[in-house]
């Protein structure tokens, strides 16, 4: 797994690669925080190159929804989920908490 | 198999179970929920059974019978009650969403069936089953 954050205008542009499990979620979870550290509460989380996600994946983002969303000062949305990780967010239940965008041009547009 | 109860061998966890199943001739959509069945629920015992234990040993059997793909996890840790564990509300708005429980919802949701004996003699035994699509 691989985490790049990079800090725009309007919002941070999170992307993560590769596998996120129980192993990888802390590193990606970590990355969340800091942004949400340094006062950045509009996050995009671009998946176009994750391969993986378990529910230790889901959990980060749960909780980094919270945080953003707290005080109405922001949110986190989802740029290019693949299929398969959309089908278990689906499963989960977290389909409907977070905006979805095809491509993280609109993404970061909609801030 | 025998795995290293620790997260970093959940890859190859994930690995065994899909090369069985593609031996098995499931599609590959269905090894990627099988694996994902799999990675929650050596997650869970890594986490709950041998929380705070770090040198235990996970045993994982994989096999396809007809079309019927069976695993298996043996663990020596804590026993647990699955009828304990809350189903999660998927209705919940986000600050009332419940973060547990969600491993365990997952493989019942992605599998056929699963099944749990706890036993002091021979350890936890988990069984799951999943027919081909």
């Amino acid at each position: 797994m691989e985490v790049t954050t990079q800090e725009l205008k309007h919002c941070d542009l999170i992307k993560v690669n590769g596998r996120v499990d129980s192993a990888t979620a802390p590193t990606f979870s970590k990355a969340l925080e800091k942004a949400n550290e340094a006062g950045h509460f509009k996050i995009v989380v671009d998946m176009s190159e994750l391969e993986y996600m378990s529910s230790a994946g889901f959990r980060a983002l749960l909780a980094s929804q919270r945080n953003c969303k707290r005080y109405n000062r922001g949110e986190l949305v989802l740029v290019a989920v693949p299929e398969r990780i959309r089908e278990a967010l689906e499963l989960a239940g977290f389909t409907e908490l977070f905006k979805s965008f095809d491509d993280s041009i609109t993404a970061v547009g909609s801030f | 198999m025998t795995f290293p109860a620790q997260f970093e061998f959940l890859d190859e966890i994930r690995d065994f179970v899909a090369q069985t199943a593609r031996e098995g001739g499931f599609a590959e959509k269905e090894i990627y929920f099988l694996q994902l069945a799999a990675d929650e629920a050596a997650s869970n015992i890594i986490e709950h059974s041998y929380e705070g234990i770090s040198n235990a040993n996970l045993d994982i059997t994989c096999d396809v019978r007809g079309t019927i793909l069976t695993i298996t996890m043996r663990d020596t840790g804590k026993s647990f009650d699955p009828s304990n564990i809350k189903q999660p509300n998927l209705k919940a708005d986000l600050s009332e969403r419940q973060i547990g429980g969600l491993g365990l919802y997952l493989m019942r949701k992605l599998m056929d069936e699963v099944r749990y004996e706890a036993n002091p003699k021979t350890g936890n035994l988990l069984t799951m089953t999943k027919r081909r699509g």
